[in-house]
């Protein structure tokens, strides 16, 4: 009964402890945003690069976070069903080779199809050896991240380097996918933004960023996280689901079957790391190629982390992970530089804060890391490209370092499962 | 009781060889649907490795997967997932070029220095995995796969001729500078080329393993940790510590994966390095179960895959197949593997069950009686 209990006692508290936290209404989530754009407006006035919040900036950066998010939330849903997956790389690789191999011959929403299916391929060899042989999960995807890279490229042999205009590393073109800019409404937009005023021209930006050539595809992938959020929490189905990750001794003694919901739950993160790749050979390229992925499997992963296995979260990693991609792409030098400054006003933010708090040590480590990322900015004039690209995993590690008590997994997540072990 | 372990040899030997039998069915059926002739090319691969140069070539690849295999399996006896092998190897060897090509010591000296370098680099990185689970409670997995990321883009920013690295004459490649010659490692000149000096240090390593880990107080705490990290915690094992040692002892070792190549033959880091090292070096430590000897045989299969499929490509085969067959070994082995434990753990419980079962029946009789 001791146990019983105990576990029910942290449970209790949680919410009263966090509630602040938790329990954020709809105004305040608007004002905080409005505050980090004003942030963004006041760095970018102070800097100089003006490039930070342009539509092209803004819609790049999109472009680039929906491969990254639809990683994330295969590894969420693989992740809330208690199994871990390191093979979204893999899955990912799957997504783009069949993306691009069925996309070339019969047009990209077939491709589009066929991704989901060949994730889904690699997401249901994950789930036969993690669930029914109970392989060790990331023993499990490591084998998958070899086995689908060899198996995409001794395909490719096969298939593209017969086909005209492709070769052994690289498909045919696909066709595009249609793309919507909202008429009047972008251009007008992207004049404002134009303009250059602080806070309102960053606000078109943004808005007008998300509404030029938008890709269809973004648009399903963007509504996937919040159908993820309303299947996962808002649904018996997703209770069940995530019973089976938090504690699936307790799911079976309910009548849950767990080895068929992970099963499900394994098979819809391969077909999202899938989508992920599809995205990436038919919208972002047009083309497959080899290595295309790039460790964004990986990036999906740490943007989950990053937003504490939840589907919101994992969105705005996967946004500032995209986001710093686009900046490097596209070639400023000022505006990487420039996130110097922000990173600095953000820990003089975190600094008053922790005073306010009263942790004082905390406070100290604020206060070097700011004046720290002053000196540097106001010494430098650009930042290595190299140090960009380390950028979403050195906040990963970061965010895990300093809030490892916060985040919460979920509490059988990578735990071995057997029916009627519980007994 | 003899007995009973003449079986675990039995089921210890079933695993490799169920699993490689099954590699080797799927493999001879993705070629049969891909309309290749499936024993042309394992002829042709034969046929390769019977010339003296591809041996030679075998041995040395052997050698530097051993290291890394060799990284893994300290994590894994510890119930630690080293993934950062690739990553610390290839910071170790670029930094231990770079202090070799800039120190220029008397012949020995110079070798060992550049040794030491490489593990201290790779400890190094390895440890700041350790560090954050131990003070912080961060999974090594997830912490190693991001250092693995970043060490990819600490050295290329740290190889650009601004920073530590040279740009040769003529040519659009990136190098750390040729390493003084006192710290290349003489090899053995055999028919078919040279085998590295330090590929021998490599196999030498494997027994240091075997008697570290077998044979000593430290080896046998380690595994202990890895058993039951409460069991050991009980019995006075500072397990944080272990896990800590674990993961330097474990990227040490990874830094020295770059090294039969270094001292060897190239003298210097440059992009050509091979990536994924570490991760050949996972599934040779799951294939050898962390046992030296095994670690060998699976480094050797795993080299002889890579090397006897260089020139595939001109018989009509896509050599991608080796890549194939490493993916359907891992996967064979690890489900073999747990397979066969789960078929011994069985046979254990019925085992026990019937002798429990004749004592039972015996003490009966005997009361009856």
């Amino acid at each position: 009964m001791s146990e019983s209990t105990s576990t029910v006692t942290p449970a209790a508290t949680a919410p009263r402890k966090g509630g602040g936290r938790r329990r954020l209404s709809p105004p305040v989530i608007l004002l905080i945003v409005a505050a980090g754009l004003a942030l963004f407006s006041l760095v970018r006035v102070v800097s100089g690069a003006d490039d930070l919040t342009s539509v092209g900036q803004v819609s790049g950066a999109l472009q680039l976070a929906v491969p990254i998010g639809l990683a994330g939330l295969g590894g969420l849903w693989a992740e809330r069903a208690g199994v871990v997956n390191i093979g979204l790389e893999g899955m990912m690789v799957l997504g783009t080779w069949f993306g691009a191999w069925a996309g070339y011959q019969w047009g990209p929403w077939t491709g589009v199809l066929l991704g989901l299916v060949g994730g889904a391929l690699g997401g249901l060899l994950h789930a036969v050896m993690t669930v029914t042989f109970n392989v060790n999960h990331i023993v499990s995807g490591v084998a998958i991240n070899i086995l689908a890279l060899g198996a995409t490229q001794y395909l490719s042999n096969f298939t593209f380097a017969e086909a005209p205009g492709g070769s052994s590393k690289q498909s045919p073109r696909i066709e595009a996918i249609d793309r919507i800019t909202v008429p009047g409404l972008s251009d007008w937009l992207g004049d404002l933004q134009g303009r250059h005023w602080f806070f309102v021209s960053d606000l078109a930006g943004v808005v007008g960023g998300v509404l030029t050539n938008l890709s269809l595809l973004t648009v399903v992938a963007l509504l996937l996280i919040p159908a993820t959020w309303w299947i996962l929490w808002r649904t018996g189905f997703g209770l069940r689901l995530r019973s089976c990750g938090e504690n699936p001794v307790a799911a079976e003694s309910l009548g849950v079957n767990v080895y068929k919901y992970k099963y499900i739950a394994v098979l819809v993160s391969g077909a999202l790391a899938g989508l992920g790749g599809a995205f990436l050979a038919i919208v972002s390229t047009g083309i497959y190629q080899e290595g295309q992925t790039g460790g964004r499997g990986f990036i999906g992963l740490a943007a989950m982390i990053f937003g504490n296995w939840m589907p919101g979260g994992l969105a705005l990693g996967a946004g500032l992970f995209g986001f710093t991609d686009s900046l490097k792409l596209r070639g400023g030098a000022e505006n990487v530089h420039a996130m110097l400054l922000l990173l600095a006003i953000l820990l003089v933010v975190a600094l008053v804060w922790t005073l306010y708090k009263k942790k004082y040590v905390a406070a100290a480590v604020s206060a070097v890391c700011a004046a720290v990322l002053f000196a540097w900015y106001a010494m430098t004039e650009t930042l290595p490209s190299q140090f960009v690209d380390a950028a979403p995993y050195v906040t990963t590690l970061l965010v895990l370092a300093l809030s490892a008590q916060r985040l919460r997994m979920p509490k059988a997540d990578g735990l071995p499962y057997k029916k009627g072990q519980g007994k | 009781m003899k007995k009973f372990d003449r079986d675990k040899v039995l089921l210890g030997i079933a695993g490799p060889a169920l699993a490689l039998a099954v590699a080797f069915v799927l493999t001879t059926l993705v070629l049969l649907a891909s309309g290749l002739d499936p024993f042309g090319l394992y002829d042709l691969m034969i046929q390769e490795a019977e010339y003296p140069d591809i041996q030679v070539l075998i041995l040395n690849q052997t050698g530097t997967y051993y290291l890394a295999a060799l990284a893994v399996a300290v994590g894994f006896r510890m119930n630690l997932f080293n993934i950062g092998v690739d990553g610390q190897y290839r910071l170790a060897a670029m930094l231990a070029a770079v202090v070799g090509a800039a120190v220029n010591l008397p012949g020995p000296l110079q070798i060992l220095l550049v040794v030491f370098v490489a593990v201290l680099v790779g400890a190094f990185w390895a440890g700041i995995a350790g560090f954050l689970k131990t003070t912080r409670g961060v999974s090594e997995v997830v912490s190693t796969i991001m250092l693995n990321a970043i060490a990819t883009s600490l050295i290329a920013w740290l190889i650009l001729p601004a920073n530590l690295g040279e740009q040769l004459e003529g040519s659009n490649d990136l190098t750390t500078g040729v390493m003084a010659e006192s710290g290349w490692m003489t090899g053995l000149a055999v028919e078919g080329g040279n085998i590295y000096g330090f590929t021998f240090v490599a196999f030498a390593l494997g027994v240091v393993y075997w008697f570290v880990l077998n044979r000593t107080r430290f080896g046998f705490d380690l595994r202990a940790t890895g058993a039951s990290e409460t069991a050991a915690q009980a019995s006075g094992v500072d397990a944080k510590k272990m896990v800590l040692t674990a993961m330097l002892i474990s990227g040490g070792v990874a830094g020295l994966t770059g090294l039969p190549l270094l001292l060897g033959q190239t003298h210097t880091y440059s992009f050509a390095f091979p990536a994924g090292v570490g991760f050949t070096g996972i599934t040779i430590a799951l294939l050898g179960r962390n046992n030296p000897l095994g670690l060998f045989f699976a480094a050797l299969l795993i080299s002889f895959l890579e090397k006897a499929s260089a020139s595939l490509d001109q018989y009509g085969y896509p050599k991608e197949i080796t890549t194939i067959m490493k993916g359907l070994i891992v996967i064979a082995v690890v489900v073999s593997y747990e397979l066969v434990r789960q078929y011994g753990l069985r046979r254990q419980q019925q085992k026990v069950g019937e002798e429990l079962a004749a004592q039972a029946r015996k003490n009966k009789e005997d009361v009856a009686a």
